[in-house]
Formats: structure tokens, C-alpha cells, sequence
């Protein structure tokens, strides 16, 4: 497996710095050195807190009950559900083409990720093998998706620990993805681009065209963004050693995507259960050492530069042809041909009105998400709507690892490292 | 549509979808060859009669059904046994079939160092919707295993913190994933009004911590002391709590 550790040119330990060009910010140990009498005195003197549902630094409507001690972190009792709309339940009555809608409402930060990952796991039940061009289209919209997410994640965590012009930069990215969303699916977040079978329609004119000169430029967003926190000593001295986990509770804890890579275990899906020919494409996974803030941001921006890396080869590879199967069972006619030919009429009504069927059986089938790796698991009955379809949503796991991180932390850290899980509430809650 | 089916679909929205014509999924739909997979050979040999059938789906996903009540012994030997090594708990989750059938609980087991998938599936009877926590085993079927019972209303018996996760923790509506329960809920729509509006402060903490605000010391309202004189926490959490089936 092509694994690349990454490392930069920082120290992490502030005294070795062989030219002084690095000052880490002083990180004094709270409760090491206070003497007896004072632990003491302060002692009991113990608080509950409460943070957000509404709370700019909740990246959502999450709410956290901290017990403090002093500024010290003794105990984090997250709560999540207040964005929850039952999404699953619902999908129980639409039929298979129905539900795709409900997917991007899921993760708003990479919609099409969860588009495609829907439609993979459908197809997979129902045995369909999609076109070369339509695997390719996917693969380049769920890495210019991951880019997107991870833009966004860099943008507020920079934010969170107090560096606020990332956001302008990224957003400014951000932007021109978006365009591309628009110009592709008619929306911006709710893209609802996949179909059972295919895409909801091939790639306008000059969309890739586009897409190539914006990622001629974009890898030097990364570039100013890297020489402006990678090596400040504020953003350093916030991240470094900050919300620490290792590779075997890690693994342990349900992490996946970027943060478990960050705690050196290369686990990530495209490599591992390699799906759409990923493993034909040349990239690395970055793999950091630490398991703290420092290294999450450290894999998110090696992981932008390699999703960029992807992006470019399959541009390349994009062949012609179609990009629905030829299947009408499950793909509908073309408008035109509905309209004059009477055996496409009856094939657009059924596929309208009965919807997709899909054959009795089960698929569990995951993907690498911007956020981790994000499950879909279908169950059918032979009918057109889904028995169970359930989404194993990668944030609500990360999250659920919050506690466990921020034990021992101060305050302030919690925000960093709530900022560092990259987490997204519409998946969560479902 | 003719008026007869669309009179179909509103009766599922309001009462659930009715129970499907499909055989029940605890009889494989196809007779044929299964492939192997090593670990349902080894599990088969080390555990026999535990080890109740094993089902391929979609090509080259691996089921095996196993006991309930052995559960955690055979899924702490997965994640042991150096051969087998299931490390990574991929998700945990349940399907309700409806129709009475039993509720079937699903561990979806990825092994990092041998890159292999294997789901263990474990069959309830919806009369006794009790099984082990696997907690001590993954940590992160904590937060799974609360979901499964507040959607499904699954007890995993040794469960440090068995409470509701997405629902509110006063929400007496019973479990909403089960096929029993209509999509826009037990009540009506003027009941859900009057209990939202009715929502107090305590309703957005969870008894543990009301409790921990007592235990610290901090001044609580009055009407929170008298609500926490003489419970329980612990038997509340897996007991009454919003069962309003």
C-alpha cells in the first residue's frame, strides 16, 4: 500500500529548534506543579457547564455538558439529536430513486459523496455494474466533494483557534466548487445527482474544462494557507499534543477517514476495499504519527493535495459513451423518446410510478467519505421501497470519541479538538 | 395510480407499512453453493451449535446468524483470535422485517490487518428484545448500541449508559425504526404540540446529570430537587424511560 507518513519541517520540541525561527506559544501544565495546599483550597469546587445547541463553535446545533474543574475538563457529556428527522424512517416509505434527495441532506459539506455512495450500495443490491464513464464522473465528483468538505473544515477550524483569514481564502474556493455543483446539478448543496443506474445527466459542455483550470490555481490556496499556520507558533502551540489518541484505542473508538489516519493506522477504503478502479489511480495515503489537532490538520492538507492528485488523473481518463446502464428497468427513456415510442412510454411510467425494484437481499457497502469511512446498508423485500436502509454516518462516531478526548483538557481545547473531528451534525442526527 | 393504491399508501403513513408477501428472511432465497469464508469455517468448528447458518448476499457479503445469548462470547473470540483479528467494529445497527418477525441485531465486523468483512447477525424474538453489550469489546458500540435502543428499543444488557441518543429523553412515543410505529408518530398532531410546548428545563438533561449537578454542589431550582429525591438512575436508564408502546 503506497502510504506516506507526512511530515513537515516542524519540531516538537520547542528547545531543539536549531535556529530559533520557531517559537511555540508556552504550554504550561496546569495541574503538574500546583502545590498541595492550593489543590486543596480548590478543591469540590467543581462546575457544570453548558455548551451550545447554539454555539458558533459547535459547528451545529450540538450541545456538550462539561463538569469542570478550575478550567480543567473532568467529564464531557455530548447531546446530539437536535437536528434529527428520522431520515431513515422516512426512506422506509419512498422507493429507491426517492431517497437519494434525503441523502445530501445528510452531510450538506459533501453532498455528492453521499449521493454516490447511496446509489453504489443500491446498485450493488441489485447487481448493476455502471458505465466506465459514469464510474469516472463519480470519482472525480466525490474528490472534488472530499476537497470541498475538507476546504470547509480548514476554513472554521482556523476560525476556532482564532486565525480568521483560512476562512476567506477557502471559502473563496469553496465558491468556484460550488459553481460547479450548480452548473452540473442546478443546485449548490442539494445535489441529488446520482440515479439508480447512473447520474441524474452527463457533464455540460465545459464543465471539465473548468474543472481543470480551477485546479491549475487552487493547489496554491493550500500553499498560502500552509504558510500561514503550519509553522505559527500560535497554531502550533494549539494543536500540537492537543486531544491525543493512539492507533489501537483509536481503532477501538470507531474513528475512521482522517482523523484514524492521523493516528498513524492507514486504514482507508479506497485502498483497502478498493471501489470504481481507485486502486488504479496513483496516490498516496498520508498517515500522520501523533494523533493530536496538529496531525488531523497535517492528513487533511496532504489529503487535498491527493484528492487533487486523483482529480487530475481521472479528468484524464474520463472516456466517452454512455453514462446510464442500458437498463430500462431502471433508467428512464429520454423525454423524447417517451414521448413517441409506446414501449419507452410504459418503461418511464413504471420506473415513475412503481419506482425501481430491487431483488430480496442485503448490501452493506461503504466508502471513504470526506469525513470518514460512511456505510450504507440496504435491506430489500423484493419490493420498491427499502425494508431498512441505514446510513452509518462516520461524524457519529467521531464525535461519540469526544469525551474520551477532551478528558483532561482545558476549555479551550475542547473547542480545538471538537474543530479538529470534522464533524457534521445533519449526518449525525440523521 | 389507481384510488385503491393511494388509499394503501395513506393507511402506511398513518399505521406503518403492512407486513410484505416476501418469504422471511431467516430462509435463504436461493438454494446454491455458498462460498467459503475462512472465519465462518473457524467459527463453525470452535463454536458448532452457536453458529446457526451462514448466508451470502449481494455477491460476497458474508452473514452468519449466531445465538444471541453467546454473542459476546463469540464476538470477543473474532476480535481476539490473532487469525481472525476483527478489530474494527464497522457499524452496529437493526432491521425490523415487520410482520412479527423477529428483530435482527447486525454487527458489521472489518479487520484492518487481514482487510476482511464479516457480518454476525443475532435474531430477537420480539417478545424478549434483550442482548449483551459488546462495549467492553468496541468501544464504539457505546454510542451504537444506544441507538439500536432508541430506535428499536433493544435492551444490551451491561450497557454503561443505556439511554436515548437522537430522541428526547422524556419522548413517550415508543422506539420509531420499529415496523409498528407510523411515520408521523403514536400521537396526534395536537398531543406533539401541547408535549413540546410543555417541555421544562430538566427535559433537556439527562437525570445523570442533574444528579452530578447535585452531587457538585450547584445550586438547583427547587422543582429539580424535589425530581430527584430517592430515583434510581441506573435502573431508570434501562427501565421506564420512555417505553410508551
Amino acid at each position: 500500500m503506497a502510504r506516506r507518513t507526512v511530515v513537515y519541517e516542524v519540531t516538537r520540541t520547542p528547545e531543539l529548534a536549531p535556529d530559533g525561527s520557531l517559537v511555540h506559544a508556552p504550554v504550561v501544565p496546569v495541574e503538574a506543579e500546583l502545590p498541595a495546599e492550593y489543590r486543596e483550597a480548590i478543591h469540590g469546587e467543581h462546575m457544570l457547564i453548558n455548551i451550545g445547541p447554539q454555539h458558533p463553535a459547535t459547528h451545529g446545533v450540538l450541545r456538550l455538558v462539561l463538569e469542570l474543574d478550575g478550567e480543567t475538563v473532568v467529564r464531557c457529556i455530548p447531546h446530539i439529536g437536535y437536528l434529527h428527522s428520522g431520515f431513515e424512517k422516512l426512506g422506509e416509505y419512498r422507493t429507491w430513486n426517492q431517497i437519494i434527495p434525503l441523502t445530501d441532506r445528510m452531510d450538506y459539506l459533501a453532498p455528492l459523496i453521499y449521493n454516490c455512495a447511496y446509489a453504489m450500495a443500491v446498485e450493488k443490491l441489485m447487481g448493476i455494474e455502471v458505465t466506465e464513464r459514469c464510474k469516472v464522473v463519480r470519482v472525480i465528483l466525490m474528490e472534488m466533494d472530499r476537497i470541498f468538505s475538507h476546504l470547509l473544515w480548514l476554513g472554521t477550524t482556523a476560525i476556532d483557534i482564532g486565525a480568521f483569514t483560512v476562512f476567506l481564502w477557502t471559502f473563496q474556493q469553496r465558491e468556484k466548487i460550488y459553481t460547479f455543483h450548480e452548473a452540473y446539478t442546478g443546485a449548490r448543496i442539494t445535489t441529488s445527482a446520482t440515479r439508480i443506474g447512473g447520474m441524474m445527466a452527463d457533464l455540460p459542455p465545459g464543465w471539465v474544462e473548468g474543472v481543470r483550470e480551477w485546479l491549475r490555481e487552487f493547489p496554491r490556496t493550500l500553499d498560502e494557507v500552509e504558510t500561514l499556520l503550519t509553522t505559527n507558533a500560535i497554531w502550533v502551540g494549539r494543536t500540537q499534543g492537543v486531544g491525543v489518541i493512539g492507533p489501537e484505542e483509536a481503532i477501538n473508538y470507531g474513528f475512521s477517514g482522517p482523523n484514524l489516519r492521523a493516528s498513524g493506522v492507514p486504514y482507508d477504503v479506497r485502498k483497502d476495499k478498493p471501489y470504481y478502479d481507485y486502486d488504479l489511480y496513483d496516490w498516496d495515503v498520508p498517515v500522520g504519527e501523533n494523533g493530536d489537532v496538529y496531525d488531523r490538520y497535517l492528513v487533511r492538507m496532504e489529503e487535498m493535495r491527493q484528492s487533487a492528485r486523483i482529480l487530475w488523473q481521472a479528468l484524464d481518463r474520463l472516456p466517452d459513451g454512455p453514462i446510464n446502464v442500458d437498463n430500462p428497468r431502471v433508467i428512464l427513456p429520454p423525454k423524447s423518446k417517451a414521448m413517441s415510442d409506446m414501449e419507452a412510454m410504459i418503461h418511464h411510467f413504471k420506473v415513475v410510478m412503481e419506482g425501481v425494484r430491487a431483488p430480496v437481499g442485503e448490501s452493506w457497502l461503504s466508502v471513504e467519505g470526506s469525513k470518514g469511512e460512511l456505510g450504507m446498508y440496504v435491506v430489500s423485500d423484493g419490493g420498491s421501497k427499502p425494508v431498512r436502509w441505514r446510513v452509518r454516518a462516520p461524524s457519529f462516531l467521531n464525535i461519540s470519541v469526544l469525551p474520551k478526548l477532551v478528558e483532561g483538557a482545558l476549555l479551550a481545547d475542547v473547542i480545538a479538538i471538537n474543530a479538529s473531528l470534522d464533524i457534521v451534525l445533519g449526518e449525525i442526527d440523521r | 395510480m389507481t384510488e385503491d393504491a393511494f388509499r394503501r399508501a395513506l393507511e402506511q403513513v398513518e399505521h406503518g407499512p403492512a407486513s410484505t408477501v416476501a418469504p422471511a428472511p431467516h430462509v435463504p432465497p436461493l438454494e446454491r453453493e455458498v462460498p467459503e469464508h475462512p472465519s465462518v469455517t473457524a467459527l463453525r468448528a470452535r463454536f458448532g451449535a452457536a453458529i446457526l447458518r451462514h448466508e451470502v448476499v449481494s455477491g460476497d457479503e458474508h452473514i452468519v446468524y449466531i445465538e444471541p445469548d453467546r454473542n459476546v462470547e463469540i464476538l470477543r473470540w473474532l476480535h481476539g483470535d490473532p487469525a481472525q483479528r476483527y478489530d474494527y467494529l464497522a457499524d452496529l445497527t437493526a432491521v425490523d422485517y415487520g410482520g412479527g418477525r423477529p428483530i435482527q441485531v447486525v454487527y458489521q465486523l472489518w479487520s484492518i490487518p487481514h482487510k476482511r468483512a464479516l457480518r454476525v447477525k443475532a435474531e430477537l424474538p420480539l417478545d424478549r428484545l434483550e442482548i449483551d453489550s459488546v462495549v467492553a469489546i468496541w468501544n464504539s458500540a457505546n454510542w451504537l448500541e444506544r441507538e439500536v435502543y432508541d430506535m428499536f428499543g433493544v435492551i444490551f444488557r451491561g450497557h454503561p449508559d443505556l439511554r436515548r441518543i437522537l430522541m428526547p429523553y422524556n419522548y413517550a412515543e415508543g422506539h420509531p425504526l420499529r415496523k409498528d410505529f407510523p411515520l408521523r408518530g403514536r400521537f396526534s398532531r395536537a398531543e406533539q404540540t401541547r408535549r413540546a410546548l410543555a417541555m421544562t428545563v430538566e427535559d433537556y438533561y439527562s437525570p445523570y446529570e442533574l444528579d452530578l449537578a447535585r452531587r457538585l454542589g450547584q445550586p438547583l431550582p427547587e422543582i429539580f430537587a424535589e425530581m430527584l429525591e430517592g430515583r434510581d438512575f441506573a435502573r431508570e436508564a434501562r427501565g421506564e424511560e420512555g417505553d410508551g408502546a
